[in-house]
């Protein structure tokens, strides 16, 4: 899927992400984690090639491109008052129990939201585009361990009923453990990937 | 009816009542003495030039001459649109969007006005066309401007917002509908605000000027509606043209935000 993508400080970082498995990217804050993702939805200019199957980034318009591959940003953003005006109004009705929301959550003001509720509902908001891709940033930040665990369980499922390929960035050693079927860590200007991860 | 012509030492007067209170200011330490005395000084100065200027081009009327006076006040309208912007974009483009917006909106609708709607012989006779494109320009550029300025400063403080959509797939024109709307109201308020009160609040300016110059009240008030109308029309589609064009260039062919083609206030 990578190949030879360069960005701020990371060069030639090459990596094959198959459809519904998860690889996990960790690195000390500051090592570009955001900006890789970043590159891969195309919002920052980058050297190398990105691929998704035979299409190349560039070979489709930038908007449906990330369509198909939507990054979750580690602090999610809402412009409308009501949380329902963020989503199709098809997804509005079947948010998941899994996230724990009681009905009626749509009709909810955004600024009522705690950041552990907006970063579940930035995963809604993703999911719900159906894209082929996810990138998330830090997706459990603001979650405690409880729901942490909850929400893993039901993205793992999602990811893999949807064979989705997610590129993830976490911190925690734990999680990685659990949701990663490969991890690779920056060091330095490259991609080192970890023994051990299964 | 004649004119009465005035004399220049009953500006003079005038100017002394200028004098009075800038010594009152002085006086009373309101520190606006200064700015006070350059600015009246200033118009003085500006006003009895572009006087002179005026008389030779009505008694020349050719055409590359006035073709020349409203390249220099296209020239100055678009620096100072530059000027007037917190954060703009880097290099010519600020200035190329904001005069180019202004150039094809208000050369347009004074063209059209001119040819159209008043009928002058020749359409370029200075009398008309001069004061027309100097108000049109003077509006279009405060409604550029203004657009302008909001569009950069509101796509700066929300560019997550901009970007998390972008990443939901949204495609440049609809990341920046909420701020577009926002850049267009701020343009379009002065001259929407000054039609709504016209003649009720305030006499305009012109309509005034050509009353006491002798007109019929019923022909000045024409000419003003006419003028309020070209200008909300110029106004109008230069904010249109600068919001557009502005807002294309804060994303790249990737359709990425590039604040980096912003410069610092």
């Amino acid at each position: 899927m990578l190949e030879n993508l360069s960005v701020g400080t990371l060069s030639n970082v090459s990596l094959r992400i198959p459809g519904g498995q998860v690889v996990c990217l960790s690195g000390p804050s500051g090592s570009g984690k955001s900006r890789l993702l970043r590159a891969v939805a195309d919002l920052e200019p980058h050297g190398g090639r990105v691929a998704l199957g035979d299409t190349a980034q560039l070979d489709v318009p930038a908007h449906q491109w990330r369509r198909r591959v939507v990054m979750v940003p580690a602090d999610s953003q809402w412009w409308f008052d009501e949380v329902g005006g963020h989503f199709p109004a098809d997804a509005r009705a079947g948010l998941p129990s899994a996230l724990g929301f009681p009905p009626g959550v749509m009709e909810w003001s955004v600024s009522r939201l705690s950041s552990g509720e907006r970063q579940r509902l930035a995963l809604w908001r993703a999911l719900v585009l159906e894209p082929e891709v996810l990138l998330l940033d830090e997706p459990t930040a603001n979650l405690d361990n409880d729901s942490t665990e909850a929400i893993e369980t039901w993205l793992l499922d999602e990811i893999r009923r949807r064979q989705i390929a997610v590129l993830w960035v976490a911190h925690d050693p734990a999680q990685i453990h659990r949701v990663a079927d490969a991890h690779y860590r920056i060091h330095g200007t490259s991609l080192e990937r970890v023994n051990g991860s299964d | 009816m004649e004119v009465i012509d005035l004399a220049w030492w009953k500006l003079g007067l005038a100017a002394l009542l200028i004098l009075a209170l800038a010594g009152t200011g002085y006086l009373a330490r309101l520190g606006i003495t200064r700015s006070l005395l350059i600015a009246a000084l200033r118009t003085v100065i500006q006003l009895a030039l572009i006087g002179l200027v005026l008389e030779a081009l009505f008694a020349s009327s050719a055409f590359y001459w006035i073709a020349l006076l409203a390249l220099v006040m296209l020239l100055v309208a678009g620096r100072e649109v530059v000027a007037r912007q917190g954060r703009r974009l880097r290099g010519w483009w600020a200035f190329s969007i904001g005069t180019g917006a202004m150039f094809v909106s208000s050369f347009t609708v004074t063209i059209l006005a001119l040819t159209v709607v008043i009928g002058p012989e020749p359409w370029y006779a200075p009398q008309y066309a001069i004061p027309l494109l100097g108000m049109m320009l003077g509006n279009t550029m405060t409604g550029v401007s203004l657009s302008l300025d909001r569009l950069n400063d509101s796509v700066w403080r929300q560019r997550a917002v901009i970007e998390n959509r972008l990443m939901l797939g949204q495609t440049w024109q609809q990341a920046l509908e909420d701020i577009r709307r926002d850049a267009m109201r701020s343009g379009m308020m002065p001259s929407i605000n000054a039609m709504a009160a016209a003649g009720i609040v305030s006499l305009p300016g012109m309509m005034t000027g050509q009353i006491l110059a002798g007109s019929p009240p019923a022909v000045a008030v024409k000419y003003q509606i006419l003028v309020m109308l070209i200008i909300t029309v110029g106004t109008g589609f230069g904010a249109v043209m600068a919001v557009y064009w502005g807002g294309r260039r804060l994303f790249d062919e990737r359709e990425r935000l590039r604040l980096d083609r912003l410069v610092k206030p």
